[in-house]
């Protein structure tokens, strides 16, 4: 188990300005993820951690050895990657060996090795079948196998869940968190998908534009999002935008689109100013609809989406549009009705716009 | 749990102390190279053997062509003299053989892919015919077949009293016709793979909206097959230039032609010049060709999927039937009147419509005979020789350049398949001109008159064959399968060694077989280099024919048939054996194992 940290990674392409600056820390045995749309920079980042990339500067450690210019072969990382990279002209069996083998693993030790590798994945029986012969999830689950049977000091995964279906990468998420907790291995997991990050991770770092917003636990990047992006790329939110009107220690008002006022929980590194423009982050699930005299917004429903336990609605309000979920019940608001919406407080969260 | 510690690892090259200030670096050339360093230490070996061998003599002829009266001497007499005529008929000859192939080729194409007749199969297979012809032998087939002398001619005087002399085919148009018969699966193969690649859902498409036939086919097939017939038409042309058999049987002075006898007359120097335009004419299309392939337009979003062929009825059905046995025989025709002309006896076929008198000893003579055996002794081993060390060099140019991340990178490909382009009467020339005596180029090494030009000849001119299918192969497997193996430990060497070469083993394998049975038919370069006493085998075909010996000559000649079409059903074997198999692999393979005559 190793701790894995990025000292002011970049990497620069031609004479353009950097396109990944990074520096964070990932704790030794924790699922880490890298969470971004594509494009965000999340596996150049994981390649660079690999070695296939050199940065362009910064160092990158693992526990307290500068492995910058070490070559793949000697970080003793295990990688799964996205199209699995398994070994056509080999079988199951000759795959998850191929590591122990680099590393003279004696004959004894290796089989019993790689037949622990494949019960932990469940396909214990596959050992002499061709890679061609497996479906898609098994393949996914010979490239876990063949990774973590080098007990590698970090596991590198990058969306290895992509390919699969969706029933079958619920399952696999499982599995592979429990791979990666058995053997205690530090996990830095890729995704672009923030459902799988927020089930299966640690902490995750939200990128953008080759940039961190982010990094936390699941839970506070839900209910605390550190900037506007981050609030609209995990779950569905309603960002509006405000304006600053005062602070004191733990609440800031500001002006709702609309010209409402309320009090919101001031994040502590936040210091904002009267009339500095602002953003807050409401949960469609946190509005709800009411029909007292002075609800926080207004605006007419535009559009019902029913999903079964509940009802999301669009609602337009002067020039943006906000969501709301709630309750299917029969007297719920009809299209084209004029409706007035509040929230707790508590539940939303100021962001830099 | 392995504890990592880059620095007590000590199996690379440089020492730790030494890396270790380096760390901190952030050069941008050891950023690109990254972990790659291992494909720029074999580049260079590599580069430099394509260098000595190939880019070195090509550069001695330019060079040698501004010696003895000068360079302005030398091109005047060139562009004065008979030279740029020899150039214009040249170009002349290869337009029309762009035009004539195109038409053939691609009916032929549209025919086979499109429609469903009697006898359909059967013309699938022997379109692919004219691939098993060795140049000189499918040359010299035309001529047994059509010339005044020819079968057809005698037949059509004998029985319907026709003059031969008005239904032969002589001169520009005997070449053309070789040309067309043994250039149009360029066309062919390139359309019927366009054809196969294109998505049927964008006829219907064009159905749905509205077009018809005729304007389906002009705006939406032409255009979807333009990269298939530029790149046809492209190849056609640079293999017209190249030429060199045909003209020589027919007796037509294209430049090729005058290269080799202005060598003979012992104008050097003027002789070099005339290959050096030929080579620069070459590049061209090679350059262009490359350019046009890499703008990769017009390309279906979706897989190509097969359209049912229209099915012929009525009267059409007969009509077809007819027309693809008409077709099937004159494809047919030059691989069979190799094979029974070499059962004849020799010299005693004058004037009869086909041989009169058949025995086996010209087969039994030529294995029984030592001097009859030595043309196929020097072929044989001399190619072998030649393919080892092509297939060797070729591959690993092949992966040098699909792992190249520098710049520089089409400088090398186009160094290594520069000899593909080159006809191979100036590949013959610019070995002759490089390594005829110890010079500082050729680091002393003379190869004129002695048995190693062959090999070495036949190594430039196949090196880019195996370079190519390497890099088809290489090109399907996916580079992070050379990571994961990377990432699982393994130094680049045993990457290569246990990743990489097992998986391209049977590309190789195929373009080696391919320069190996192209080698065994070489004629163009040989009939230039071959030291006395060591006569290449189609050398000996073309000796025994000019002495009237035609039996021998074709029984060496359907030799190099069989061996070809042993190849042939070898290498798509191999295609087949392949576990994710794409018709569009074999097809390209088929045109990289074009031969050039």
């Amino acid at each position: 188990m190793i701790s894995v940290s990025l000292e002011n990674v970049s990497k620069t392409y031609g004479d353009n300005p950097p396109t990944i600056t990074m520096d964070l820390t990932i704790e030794s045995g924790e699922f880490f993820t890298l969470l971004g749309p594509s494009g965000c920079g999340k596996s150049t980042m994981l390649r660079m951690i690999a070695g296939f990339i050199q940065p362009s500067s910064g160092i990158i450690r693992f526990g307290d050895s500068d492995v910058t210019r070490t070559p793949p072969n000697r970080r003793d990382t295990g990688m799964v990657f996205q199209n699995y990279a398994l070994f056509p002209h080999m079988s199951v069996a000759q795959n998850v060996a191929y590591g122990l083998n680099v590393r003279k693993v004696d004959k004894k030790e290796k089989a019993a090795r790689i037949d622990n590798a494949l019960a932990q994945v469940g396909l214990a029986g596959y050992a002499g079948r061709r890679i061609d012969e497996l479906s898609g999830g098994q393949q996914q689950r010979v490239a876990l196998a063949r990774a973590v049977v080098i007990s590698p000091s970090v596991l590198l995964l990058d969306e290895p869940l992509s390919n699969l279906d969706a029933k079958l990468r619920e399952e696999t998420r499982v599995q592979i968190r429990q791979v990666q907790r058995a053997a205690g291995i530090t996990g830095i997991y890729v995704t672009h998908d923030q459902a799988e990050a927020m089930a299966m991770s640690d902490r995750i770092a939200v990128l953008e534009g080759g940039r961190v917003h982010q990094v936390a636990a699941p839970r506070e990047i839900y209910h605390r999002p550190a900037t506007a992006f981050v609030a609209r790329f995990i779950g569905r939110s309603n960002v509006l935008p405000v304006t600053v009107l005062g602070s004191d220690a733990t609440t800031v008002t500001v002006d709702l689109p609309g010209g409402s006022r309320m009090d919101v929980p001031k994040a502590p590194d936040l210091r904002p100013s009267a009339g500095d423009p602002a953003a807050l982050s409401i949960r469609p699930e946190v509005l709800r609809f009411t029909d007292g005299p002075s609800p926080l917004l207004r605006g007419t429903v535009r559009a019902a989406e029913f999903t079964g336990a509940s009802v999301t609605y669009e609602v337009s309000m002067e020039d943006l549009t906000v969501n709301v979920t709630a309750p299917d019940h029969a007297n719920g608001p009809q299209i084209g009705d004029s409706v007035g919406m509040t929230c707790d407080p508590d539940r939303v969260w100021l962001v830099q716009r | 749990m392995t504890v990592l510690d880059a620095k007590t690892t000590t199996s690379q090259k440089k020492p730790p102390s030494a890396s270790a200030p380096r760390r901190r670096r952030t050069g941008t050339l050891s950023e690109k190279i990254g972990s790659d360093r291992f494909v720029y230490l074999l580049a260079a070996p590599v580069f430099v053997i394509i260098l000595f061998f190939v880019v070195i003599p090509m550069a001695q002829t330019a060079l040698f062509s501004t010696q003895g009266n000068g360079l302005a001497s030398n091109y005047g007499t060139f562009f004065s003299g008979s030279s740029a005529s020899a150039l214009l008929l040249s170009v002349g000859i290869s337009m029309a053989s762009v035009v004539l192939c195109g038409i053939l080729g691609t009916l032929l194409a549209v025919l086979l892919t499109r429609f469903e007749f009697p006898g359909r199969k059967a013309l699938e297979v022997f379109a692919l015919l004219p691939m098993a012809l060795p140049p000189l032998i499918g040359a010299v087939s035309f001529v047994l077949l059509y010339s005044e002398t020819g079968i057809v001619p005698r037949a059509l005087h004998l029985w319907l009293g026709i003059p031969a002399a008005s239904t032969s085919v002589t001169g520009i148009a005997g070449v053309l016709l070789v040309h067309t018969f043994t250039m149009y699966p360029f066309f062919y193969l390139s359309v019927s793979a366009g054809l196969a690649g294109l998505d049927s859902s964008l006829e219907s498409a064009a159905a749905n909206l509205g077009a018809g036939k005729i304007r389906i086919w002009a705006t939406v097939l032409l255009p979807m097959l333009t990269p298939a017939l530029v790149s046809g038409a492209l190849l056609t042309f640079m293999i017209s230039m190249a030429s060199f058999t045909a003209p020589q049987l027919y007796n037509v002075q294209t430049l090729t032609m005058q290269i080799v006898s202005t060598r003979t007359s012992g104008a050097h120097e003027l002789a070099a010049a005339q290959s050096t335009i030929l080579s620069i004419v070459s590049i061209l299309f090679l350059v262009s060709m490359r350019w046009y392939q890499g703008r990769r337009i017009h390309r279906s979003l979706s897989k190509g999927t097969q359209r049912d062929r229209a099915v012929s009825t009525g009267p059409v059905r007969y009509v077809a039937m007819i027309g693809s046995t008409v077709v099937s025989a004159v494809l047919l025709a030059p691989v069979l009147v190799i094979i029974l002309v070499s059962f004849s006896i020799d010299s005693s076929w004058t004037t009869q419509v086909i041989p009169d008198q058949y025995t086996l000893q010209n087969y039994i003579r030529i294995f029984t005979d030592p001097r009859s055996l030595l043309p196929i002794n020097v072929s044989v081993q001399m190619s072998l020789l030649a393919t080892l060390a092509a297939a060797l060099i070729g591959a690993a140019a092949a992966w040098i350049v699909a792992r190249w991340k520098l710049g520089g990178k089409t400088v090398l490909d186009i160094a290594i398949m520069l000899p593909w382009a080159l006809p191979g009467t100036v590949i013959g020339v610019n070995m002759v001109t490089a390594f005829n005596e110890p010079s500082p180029t050729n680091l002393g090494l003379t190869l004129v008159g002695t048995l190693w030009i062959l090999p070495v000849a036949y190594f430039v001119r196949y090196v880019p064959l195996i370079f190519r299918s390497t890099g088809a192969s290489l090109d399907q497997i996916d580079p992070s399968l050379e990571e994961a193996a990377r990432n699982l430990g393994a130094t680049p060497l045993r990457v290569l060694r246990t990743v990489t070469v097992p998986l391209i083993a049977k590309g190789i394998l195929a373009g080696a077989l391919l320069a190996f049975v192209d080698g065994v038919g070489e004629y163009v370069a040989s009939v230039v280099i071959y030291p006395a006493g060591y006569v290449p085998m189609s050398v000996e075909i073309y000796n025994r024919i000019y002495s009237a010996e035609f039996g021998s000559a074709a029984a060496y000649g359907s030799l190099q048939i069989i061996l070809i079409l042993i190849v042939l059903i070898i290498s798509n074997t191999l295609q087949r054996g392949r576990r994710t198999t794409k018709p569009r692999t074999t097809k390209s393979a088929a045109l990289a194992a074009a031969p050039l005559s």
